[in-house]
C-alpha cells in the first residue's frame, strides 16, 4: 500500500494523477480462512482490522453481500458521541471516540472527524434530571461531560429558539468532544488497512447459510461458493436474525428501519451538532452545507430499508419548532436503513450456541459512534474466544440472567 | 404507511391509529419454568425476514388486540385476526404458501405442539 500524504499529492500532481493505485484488492475467495467476517460494514472491517492489527491474525476474509460500507454505516448520520448512563456504554464508547481522534493518522486515510461538539438538549423537566445524572455518572467514569443553561445553549447555537411555547430549551447536556466523521471514509479507511495487511475483501457475495459440524461452525456457503473458517464473526447489523437462523439459533433483536434526509445546501449556520430526544429530531450541518436531519425509528419490523413519510413529517415539524429558520428549507434526500434493536439499547458482543461463532449486533440507532471501540473489542473476543473487560458485560447471557445494560431511557431516542 | 384491517371493528386503520405488540403466537411460560425458557418467551425473537405474525393494537379506535400476518420485505399484508386465536387461520397459511411458496411456516405444520395435546 502506498502512503497518503502531501508528498505523494505533489508527486501525483506532477504526473497526471496516473500513479494512484486502487484502495483495496477485489480477490476471489480462497477455499478457507482462519476467521470470516460476514458484513463489510464499519463493525466488521474494523473487527478485521484490529485482528490483524492486535492480534497479528491476517488470513481473514470480510464478506459483503452488496458493496462494502452500503449498510447502515454509509447511511448514517454520522453522530460521535460517548455520554452514555451505564458504566459498560461510558467505557466501550469512549473507548471508540479515543480511537476516532487518532483515527486518520492510524489508518493513513482522512476520516474526517470532527470534534465539534455535541448538545443533547433538555426540553422538558424530566429531562432536565435525566441528563443532570448523566453528567455525575460521566464524571465518574471519566468522561468529560456538562450541564449548560438556556443561555449558553442559545451562545453555542445562535439559530436555536430556546423559548418555544410546547418544547422551551431549558439546558442541555455538553460533551466538547462529541461530533461527527465522514461515514464512507471510516468504512474505506478501514477496507484499504485491512487489504493491506492482506486480507480478503469480497463484495457483491450474500452468505447464504452456515455449516456447522459437532456444534461448530465448519464454514458459509455463498453467492460465490462454499468458503471454510475456523472462527466466524456475523457482524450484519439488521441482518442479524437472519444469519443466526442460518446457524440455528435466535437471537433479542428486532429489525426496524430508521430513517434520514438532508436538506439542499446553505451557507454555515450551525457548528455543533443538536439532538432533541424529547420531540425526537436531531440536526447537524455537514462540510457541503446540507442539514442534516435525523429522528427515531418507523415502529415495526422491516427489512425494506424505506419508512412511512409521517416519519418525516413528525421529524421535521418537532425541529422547525427548535429551529423556525429550517422552516423553508427544501429537502434534498431521504432514505432509510435497517437497524438492529435490542430490548435495553444496548449492544451484544458475544459467543453464541454454536461452537467458534460469534456475533456483534444490537448497535440499532447509535453505532457508528462505536465503530472502532467495537472492533477492538470484538477483535479480543474471537482471537481469544473469550471477552476482555469491554466487551465482558455485552453477552447474550446477560437476557438470560437479567443483567440489561439500559440506556433506552438515557439516549430516549435514536443514538 | 402501513394499513391494516381491524378484525373487530372492521375499520381500515392506518399505521398511526394503531399500536405494536411484538411477535404474536409465543409459547409463555410462568413460575416453575426454567431461565432459557423464560428468555426464549420474553427476548429471543423470529424477526423473519418475510411472512411475519405480529399482534397489534387498534389503539385509537375500538382498543381490541389483533393479530397481523404481513411480509417484512414487501410490506405486503396477508390478513388480520382476533389476538384470541391460538394459531393462524388454515385459510390465512393457505394463501400465504400459494404466495410464498418457499416462506418458512412450519411452525404451523399440521402436527405443532399445540394440535398434539
Ligand atoms: C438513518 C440512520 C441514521 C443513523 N445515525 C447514526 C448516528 O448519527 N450516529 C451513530 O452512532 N449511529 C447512527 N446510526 C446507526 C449506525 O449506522 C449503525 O449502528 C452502524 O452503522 C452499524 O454498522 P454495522 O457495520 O454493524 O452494520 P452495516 O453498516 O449495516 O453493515 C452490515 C453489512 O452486512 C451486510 N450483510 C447483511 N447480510 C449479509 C449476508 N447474508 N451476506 C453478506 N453480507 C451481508 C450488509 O450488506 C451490510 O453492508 C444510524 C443508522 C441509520 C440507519
Ligand atoms: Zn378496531
Amino acid at each position: 500500500m502506498k502512503r497518503y500524504s502531501v508528498f505523494a499529492v505533489a508527486r501525483e500532481a506532477l504526473r497526471w494523477h496516473t500513479g494512484w493505485e486502487r484502495a483495496w484488492r477485489s480477490p476471489q475467495p480462497k477455499s478457507r480462512y482462519d476467521v470470516v467476517v460476514i458484513g463489510a460494514g464499519g463493525h466488521g472491517l474494523a473487527t478485521a482490522y484490529y485482528l490483524g492489527k492486535n492480534f497479528g491474525i491476517t488470513n481473514v476474509a470480510v464478506i459483503e453481500k452488496g458493496w462494502l460500507g452500503g449498510g447502515n454505516t454509509g447511511r448514517n448520520t454520522t453522530i460521535i458521541r460517548s455520554n452514555y448512563l451505564q458504566d459498560p456504554s461510558a467505557a466501550i464508547y469512549d473507548k471508540a471516540l479515543q480511537l476516532y481522534e487518532g483515527l486518520s493518522q492510524d489508518l493513513n486515510y482522512n476520516v474526517m472527524f470532527s470534534p465539534r461538539g455535541l448538545l443533547m438538549l433538555a426540553q422538558t423537566h424530566h429531562e432536565v434530571r435525566g441528563y443532570k445524572r448523566t453528567v455525575h455518572a460521566n464524571l465518574l467514569q471519566g468522561v468529560a461531560t456538562e450541564w449548560i443553561e438556556p443561555a449558553k445553549v442559545k451562545e453555542l447555537v445562535p439559530i436555536i429558539n430556546i423559548d418555544g411555547p410546547r418544547y422551551p430549551v431549558l439546558g442541555a447536556l455538553y460533551q466538547a468532544r462529541g461530533g461527527t466523521a465522514r461515514h464512507d471514509a471510516v468504512a474505506w479507511g478501514y477496507a484499504r488497512a485491512c487489504s493491506a495487511m492482506g486480507m480478503d475483501i469480497i463484495q457483491q457475495c450474500e452468505v447464504t447459510g452456515i455449516r456447522t459440524a459437532n456444534g461448530a461452525v465448519q464454514g458459509i456457503d455463498t453467492a460465490r461458493g462454499a468458503i471454510d473458517c475456523g472462527k466466524l464473526a456475523i457482524v450484519v447489523a439488521g441482518h442479524s436474525s437472519v444469519l443466526a437462523g442460518m446457524a440455528g439459533f435466535r437471537l433479542p433483536i428486532e429489525s426496524m428501519a430508521l430513517q434520514a434526509l438532508v436538506s439542499e445546501p446553505i451557507k454555515p449556520c450551525m457548528d455543533v451538532v443538536v439532538m432533541a430526544n424529547t420531540v425526537h429530531g436531531y440536526m447537524s450541518q455537514s462540510d457541503k452545507g446540507e442539514m442534516v436531519i435525523g429522528g427515531g425509528t418507523d415502529g415495526f419490523n422491516n427489512y425494506t430499508q424505506r419508512g412511512s413519510w409521517q416519519h418525516v413529517e413528525e421529524t421535521v415539524r418537532a425541529l422547525i419548532e427548535t429551529f423556525p429558520m429550517i422552516s423553508r428549507l427544501k429537502m434534498l434526500r431521504q432514505w432509510g436503513g435497517i437497524v438492529d434493536m435490542t430490548g435495553d439499547r444496548s449492544p451484544i458482543l458475544s459467543a453464541t450456541p454454536v461452537g467458534n461463532i460469534f456475533v456483534n449486533c444490537g448497535w440499532g440507532t447509535g453505532g457508528f459512534k462505536a465503530i472502532p471501540g467495537s472492533g477492538w473489542a470484538m477483535a479480543e473476543l474471537v482471537a481469544k474466544g473469550t471477552p476482555g473487560p469491554l466487551a465482558a458485560e455485552f453477552g447474550l447471557n446477560r437476557f438470560r440472567e437479567g443483567r440489561f445494560i439500559d440506556e433506552s431511557v438515557a439516549a430516549g431516542v435514536a443514538h | 404507511m402501513l394499513i391494516l384491517t381491524c378484525p373487530h371493528c372492521g375499520v381500515t386503520a392506518e399505521e398511526t391509529e394503531l399500536a405494536l405488540g411484538g411477535e404474536a403466537h409465543l409459547k409463555r411460560y410462568g413460575p416453575g419454568d426454567s431461565d432459557e425458557q423464560f428468555e426464549a418467551y420474553m427476548f429471543a425473537r423470529k424477526n423473519p425476514k418475510g411472512v411475519h405474525f405480529e399482534r397489534w393494537r387498534h389503539a385509537y379506535g375500538c382498543g381490541k388486540w389483533f393479530i397481523a400476518a404481513r411480509c417484512t420485505v414487501t410490506l405486503e399484508v396477508f390478513g388480520t385476526y382476533p389476538a384470541q386465536t391460538a394459531r393462524p387461520p388454515a385459510d390465512l397459511l393457505a394463501a400465504i404458501r400459494a404466495k410464498r411458496p418457499s416462506a418458512d411456516l412450519s411452525d404451523w405444520d399440521a402436527a405443532t405442539p399445540e394440535d398434539a395435546q
